[in-house]
């Protein structure tokens, strides 16, 4: 017997608990963006417009450290990379006018993704706008409160915010080191890191990073299983 | 325009049509095998990356100081499944007081 068909209301309270917890990584990242010399409005302006949290927190943490805006822009782009395969497997399931599927497309992020998934590479459109209206919310809102308590917090380094940026990678991290190829990528991308840190700006070696998605080269070019 | 802003704008249009491409122009056809394995791979590398330069990075020298232990605490707490905002106030916290005791 099928399960009843989910709803908007499904992906609301699915993600609820989420949400609480959105709010205060939202409050984190204004707090930080500020402390990076970001201001009051551009925070907010870029969790309304770009709403997707590693990429902004990557942004902000490269400016705060003197890096350029390319560095900054490049970085953030490609840890959003992700979002070009993700927005393919849902695409299929999104019906409607272009400016619908638009907004289902701008709020799908790994969180909403994840729930809407029904199984059998299945997604719930309804699930998924929500579950993102939600987030979406949550995570501009407490941006705002974020900056807007930001200049009471003086030296971020006092209340060990500074340590905020690689716990907070490191909980995204975790969960997708499912395969050895994802650890192998993490691994490459950590030592390329390091090991360039003392000889390039700030940022760039972020970048360069990006290639230990190349570990992935022997399974593309191996044998095609499916 | 400041350099806050233009990484606002350029961030911002780069990613809505990262997000668009799939749903509004391939019309759901799936990309090659290859490309969406390395795409999947972006993130874990990425993302260490992240938390290794943000852990030692100084500048451009490599330290270890107090934000080693609140990784440190953030690995158990992850280690743990404790939900992110608890890994963040944990590592911070943890941070926070190994400078007060002056370390």
């Amino acid at each position: 017997m099928p399960a009843p068909e989910r709803s908007h209301r499904d992906g609301v309270r699915q993600v609820a608990p989420l949400a609480i917890a959105v709010v205060g990584f939202g409050a984190s990242f204004g707090v930080l963006a500020r402390a990076a010399g970001m201001g009051v409005v551009s925070p907010i302006v870029m969790s309304a417009t770009t709403f997707a949290g590693s990429a902004q927190f990557a942004a902000a943490s490269i400016l705060g450290a003197g890096g350029g805006i390319t560095s900054a822009v490049t970085a953030a782009l490609l840890l959003n990379a992700r979002y070009g395969p993700i927005g393919v497997s849902v695409a299929p399931y999104l019906r409607g006018n272009p400016w619908s599927r638009f907004v289902h497309a701008q709020l799908t992020v790994d969180e909403t993704w994840a729930v809407a998934a029904e199984g059998e590479g299945r997604f719930n459109p309804k699930v998924l706008l929500g579950a993102g209206l939600t987030l979406y919310a949550a995570w501009v809102g407490g941006t705002a409160i974020g900056v807007a308590f930001g200049d009471l917090i003086g030296d971020p380094a006092t209340w060990g915010l500074d340590a905020a940026f690689p716990a907070l990678f490191l909980a995204l991290l975790v969960p997708q080191l499912t395969t050895r190829d994802a650890r192998l990528a993490a691994l490459a991308g950590a030592l390329i890191a390091l090991v360039l840190t003392p000889f390039t700006p700030a940022g760039v070696p972020i970048i360069a990073a990006s290639a230990g998605c190349l570990v992935g080269l022997r399974r593309a070019r191996g044998t095609t299983t499916s | 325009m400041t350099a806050a802003w233009t990484i606002v704008v350029l961030v911002g249009l780069g990613t809505v049509a990262i997000k668009s491409l799939g749903p509004m122009l391939l019309g759901g056809k799936p990309l090659p095998r290859g490309v969406s394995a390395l795409v999947a791979l972006l993130a874990p590398a990425l993302l260490a990356a992240l938390v290794a330069i943000n852990t030692f990075a100084d500048g451009q020298s490599l330290a270890v100081d107090a934000r080693v232990l609140g990784v440190a605490a953030a690995a158990v707490a992850t280690w743990r499944k404790a939900p992110v905002l608890l890994v963040i106030v944990l590592a911070a916290g943890t941070t926070a007081l190994a400078r007060a005791l002056g370390a």
